[in-house]
C-alpha cells in the first residue's frame, strides 16, 4: 500500500516537473503572444486602450466579432516594412556569420587550452556581461565618433588625414551586434568542442589526414549542433535588435526592431505594431523549427 | 632430464646477459631489424616516462610490450605513431628515420583502446577514410574495403553507423580501418581490453591469423600477460619506463631474469635467502623461514650472495606423503586456503614457520570431493630444475 502511494506521489511529482515549464511558457509566452496576435486584427483608435475591441456584446444583445486584416495588408503594401524585414534578416545573418568565423577559432582555442587557462579565457568571454549592455553600446559610440578614440588614434599615427565616419553607419551596427552577441556564439561552440574525443582526431591524423583535413572531416561535422545552437542564439536576438541600430546606426538603417518601436511609441498604432511583431515571430520560428528537426533526426540516429 | 634442462638454462641465461634489446632472436641473426628504437626517451615535466629504451623488432613479428598501467608502454607506442615527440633518441622503420615525421606521414597505423571509430561515418566510410587520404581511386577503394571487411568478418555491415555496432564489431572496424592502408607496422594499444572474456579469447586467435595472412609487423601494448603470451612472438616486459626483459613468451615465463618479471608475468612463490654452499649438482640456499632449499647451479651466483628463488605454483607438487630425492625440495605445511576453478585448484599452504606457499594443481581426474581439504597436513615439493635463482 505504502509503496503504491509512493509510486503515485512519484508520478505526480514527475508530471509536475515535466509540465511546469509548459505552464510557464503558456503563461508568459503564449498568452502575451495571443494578446499581441489579437490586437493585430483590430483598428487603431484614440482611446484607452488604443485599439478597437475584437468582441462586442453591446449591439442587439448579440455577440459580434470584428476582425480586420488591414494591418497586415498595410504591411504588405508599404515597402518600408518589407525593406526593414529584409534589412534585419541581412544584418542578422551577416552578423551571425561574422560571429561564427570569429567565435569558432576562439571556442576551439578555449576547448584545447589547459584547465587553468581555459577557466580564465571563459571568464574573459563572460566578463562583458557584468557591465550594462547599454553602457557598452554607449562606450562604442564614444570610440567610433568623429572625435573618438579610433579616429584620434589613426590620425595621430598618420594613417588617415581626416576623421572617418564610423558612427551612424552600417559598419557600426555590424560591429555592435558582433561584439555584443559573440559570447552567445562562443559558449555553445565551446561546450560542443570541449566534449570531442581527441583520440578520434588522432585516428584521422594516423590514417593520413593533414591537420586541415582533420578539421574539415572530423572537427567540423562533429560540432554541427554547437554551430547551429550558436547561430540561433545570435541570429534570433540580432534580428529584432533595437538598441544597437538606434544608437550606432544611421538614419537609413531601418531595422525591424526600430520600426516596431516607432509604431508603438511614436505613431501609437498598436495594431500595426502587433502585426509587425507577429510576422517577425513567424520569420524566427522557421530557423528554430529547422534546428529542432535536425536535432530530432540526429537523436533518432543515435537511438537506433 | 635435469642435465639438458640445465644446459638450456645456461644458454638462455647467457643470452639474457647480452642485454635488453635482443635477448633471444629467433630470426636470422644477420637480418636487419625492421623497427629500430634507439635510446628513446620521453619526459613529462622532468619525469622520464620512457627512459632510454632500445629495441629491435623484426619484419613480420607480433611483438608485445607488456607492463602495468603507468609504466610508459602507451607513451612508447604513441611515439612510434607520432603523437608524442621523443625527448631524445630516434625511431627507424625499414631503414627510414621517422622520428621527426608527423603521424599522417608515417608508414604506421595505430588502433587505440577506445577504437576511435568516426561516429558520423558509416563502417564503409570509416574503413575507406585512410585510402581516400592517400588519393587511391574510387573503384580500388571499393575493392580494398570489401576485401578487408570480409577479412574481419564484417561483410554486410557496410552501411551501418558505429552506434549500431557492438564492442566487438567496433573493434573490427578499427582494425580494418588500420589494416586497409597496408601499413608497414600496425600499432595496437590494448586491442582487446574492452571485450568480454570469451570474445577476447576468440579475437586473439583471429588477430594472429590476420597477422599471419597479411604479414604486417604488429606491435601490441597490453597489461594482460596472458594476452601478451598468447599473441606475441616476442615480449618486452616494461617497468618504470625501461625494458626489464625481452624474449619469447616461454623464455619470459620460464626464465625470468629478475624478480619483477618473475612476479609480474604469472604468479610466483618467492623465497629470499643466501647461498650457503655450491655443490656440483646443485647449490644450497639458506632461506631462514623455509630452511635450506636446493637449486640448480646458476652462473654468476657465488657463495654468500643474496638471491631470490622463484618457483611457479604449477611446478610444485602437493601430496600427503613426503617426497624425498636428491634433487627435490620438500616442505611440510597445512592447507589453509583452497580455490576450486574446475580445471585446477589453487592451494595455499602455510608452513610451520607460518610462511605461505601457493600451489596450482590440475584436476586430472573426476572427483566428487576435493582430494585435499582445508586443515590437511601436506607436503609440498618441487624438483630443483623447476626453481629459478634470481640475483636482482
Amino acid at each position: 500500500m505504502n509503496k503504491r502511494y509512493g509510486e503515485t506521489a512519484d508520478k505526480a511529482w514527475r508530471s509536475f516537473v515535466i509540465y511546469l515549464p509548459y505552464v510557464w511558457l503558456l503563461l508568459f509566452f503564449l498568452t502575451p503572444f495571443l494578446i499581441v496576435f489579437k490586437i493585430s486584427f483590430s483598428d487603431p483608435v484614440i482611446a484607452q486602450p488604443p485599439f478597437t475591441p475584437l468582441f462586442d456584446w453591446a449591439r442587439n444583445g448579440m455577440g459580434a466579432v470584428y476582425i480586420t486584416f488591414d494591418n497586415f495588408l498595410f504591411l504588405f503594401e508599404d515597402d518600408l516594412y518589407w525593406m526593414s524585414y529584409l534589412k534585419s534578416v541581412r544584418v542578422a545573418a551577416f552578423s551571425t556569420l561574422c560571429c561564427l568565423l570569429i567565435g569558432y577559432p576562439m571556442a576551439y582555442a578555449i576547448a584545447r587550452a589547459d584547465t587553468t587557462t581555459r577557466n580564465i579565457l571563459l571568464l574573459l568571454v563572460i566578463l562583458p556581461f557584468w557591465t550594462s549592455f547599454l553602457l557598452r553600446v554607449y562606450a562604442w559610440m564614444g570610440m567610433l565618433s568623429t572625435n573618438g578614440l579610433i579616429n584620434k588614434g589613426l590620425l595621430s599615427l598618420g594613417f588617415i588625414d581626416e576623421p572617418m565616419k564610423l558612427l551612424y553607419t552600417d559598419f557600426a551596427v555590424y560591429l555592435g551586434i558582433v561584439y555584443s552577441y559573440l559570447p552567445f556564439m562562443i559558449l555553445p561552440l565551446y561546450a560542443t568542442l570541449q566534449k570531442l574525443d581527441l583520440s578520434i582526431h588522432e585516428a584521422a591524423s594516423d590514417l593520413g589526414a593533414t591537420p586541415f583535413r582533420v578539421f574539415i572531416d572530423i572537427t567540423l561535422p562533429m560540432s554541427v549542433t554547437g554551430i547551429i545552437a550558436g547561430c540561433l542564439l545570435v541570429f534570433i536576438p540580432a534580428i529584432g535588435e533595437y538598441v544597437i541600430p538606434t544608437l550606432l546606426g544611421g538614419e537609413d538603417s531601418l531595422m525591424i526592431g526600430r520600426q516596431l518601436f516607432n509604431e508603438f511609441f511614436e505613431n501609437r498604432d498598436w495594431p500595426v505594431a502587433s502585426a509587425v511583431a507577429t510576422i517577425l515571430l513567424f520569420i524566427l520560428v522557421i530557423p528554430i523549427m529547422l534546428f529542432q528537426r535536425y536535432q530530432i533526426t540526429a537523436g533518432t540516429n543515435a537511438n537506433e | 632430464m635435469t642435465i639438458p634442462m640445465n644446459e638450456k638454462i645456461d644458454n638462455l641465461q647467457d643470452d639474457a646477459t647480452t642485454g635488453n634489446a635482443q635477448t633471444e632472436n629467433r630470426h636470422d641473426s644477420k637480418a636487419q631489424p625492421f623497427i629500430r628504437i634507439e635510446n628513446l626517451s620521453k619526459q613529462f615535466d622532468g619525469v622520464a616516462v620512457v627512459d632510454s629504451v632500445n629495441l629491435d623488432i623484426y619484419r613480420g613479428e607480433l611483438f608485445a610490450i607488456l607492463g602495468s598501467s603507468g609504466c610508459g608502454k602507451t607513451t612508447l607506442l604513441r611515439m612510434l605513431a607520432g603523437f608524442e615527440t621523443p625527448s631524445t633518441g630516434r625511431v627507424v622503420i625499414d631503414g627510414i628515420d621517422i622520428t621527426g615525421l608527423p603521424p599522417y606521414q608515417r608508414p604506421v597505423n595505430m588502433m587505440v583502446q577506445s577504437y576511435a571509430v568516426f561516429p558520423h561515418m558509416t563502417v564503409e566510410k570509416n574503413v575507406a577514410y585512410g585510402l581516400k587520404k592517400e588519393g587511391v581511386d574510387k573503384t580500388r577503394i571499393g575493392e580494398q574495403v570489401a576485401q578487408i571487411l570480409s577479412l574481419v568478418q564484417l561483410s554486410g555491415y557496410e552501411k551501418r553507423k558505429p552506434h549500431q555496432l557492438s564492442g566487438g564489431q567496433l573493434q573490427r572496424v578499427a582494425l580494418a580501418r588500420a589494416l586497409v592502408k597496408k601499413p608497414k607496422v600496425l600499432l595496437l594499444d590494448e586491442p582487446l581490453a574492452a571485450l568480454d572474456k570469451k570474445l577476447r579469447e576468440r579475437t586473439q586467435f583471429e588477430l594472429m591469423n590476420i597477422q599471419d595472412e597479411l604479414g604486417i609487423t604488429f606491435v601490441v601494448v597490453t597489461h594482460d600477460q596472458e594476452e601478451a603470451m598468447n599473441l606475441a612472438t616476442r615480449i618486452a616486459v616494461m617497468d618504470d619506463g625501461r625494458f626489464v626483459q625481452t624474449g619469447t613468451p616461454t623464455h619470459v615465463y620460464e626464465y625470468p631474469t629478475n624478480r619483477f618479471v618473475a612476479d609480474f608475468v604469472g604468479t610466483t612463490n618467492m623465497f629470499e635467502g643466501t647461498v650457503s654452499q655450491i655443490a656440483n649438482e646443485h647449490l644450497l640456499i639458506d632461506t631462514g623461514d623455509f630452511g635450506v632449499i636446493k637449486a640448480s647451479p646458476t652462473p654468476g651466483v657465488n657463495e654468500g650472495n643474496q638471491v631470490w628463488l622463484a618457483v611457479r605454483p604449477e611446478k610444485i607438487t602437493i601430496s600427503k606423503e613426503s617426497i624425498t630425492s636428491e634433487t627435490t625440495t620438500c616442505i611440510k605445511g597445512v592447507v589453509t586456503d583452497l580455490g576450486y576453478y574446475g580445471n585446477r585448484t589453487i592451494y595455499r599452504v602455510t608452513t610451520e614457520t607460518s610462511a605461505v606457499i601457493e600451489i596450482s594443481a590440475q584436476n586430472q581426474f573426476r572427483a566428487s570431493e576435493p582430494i585435499l581439504d582445508s586443515e590437511d597436513e601436506v607436503f609440498v615439493s618441487w624438483d630443483l630444475a623447476n626453481s629459478i635463482v634470481l640475483k636482482e
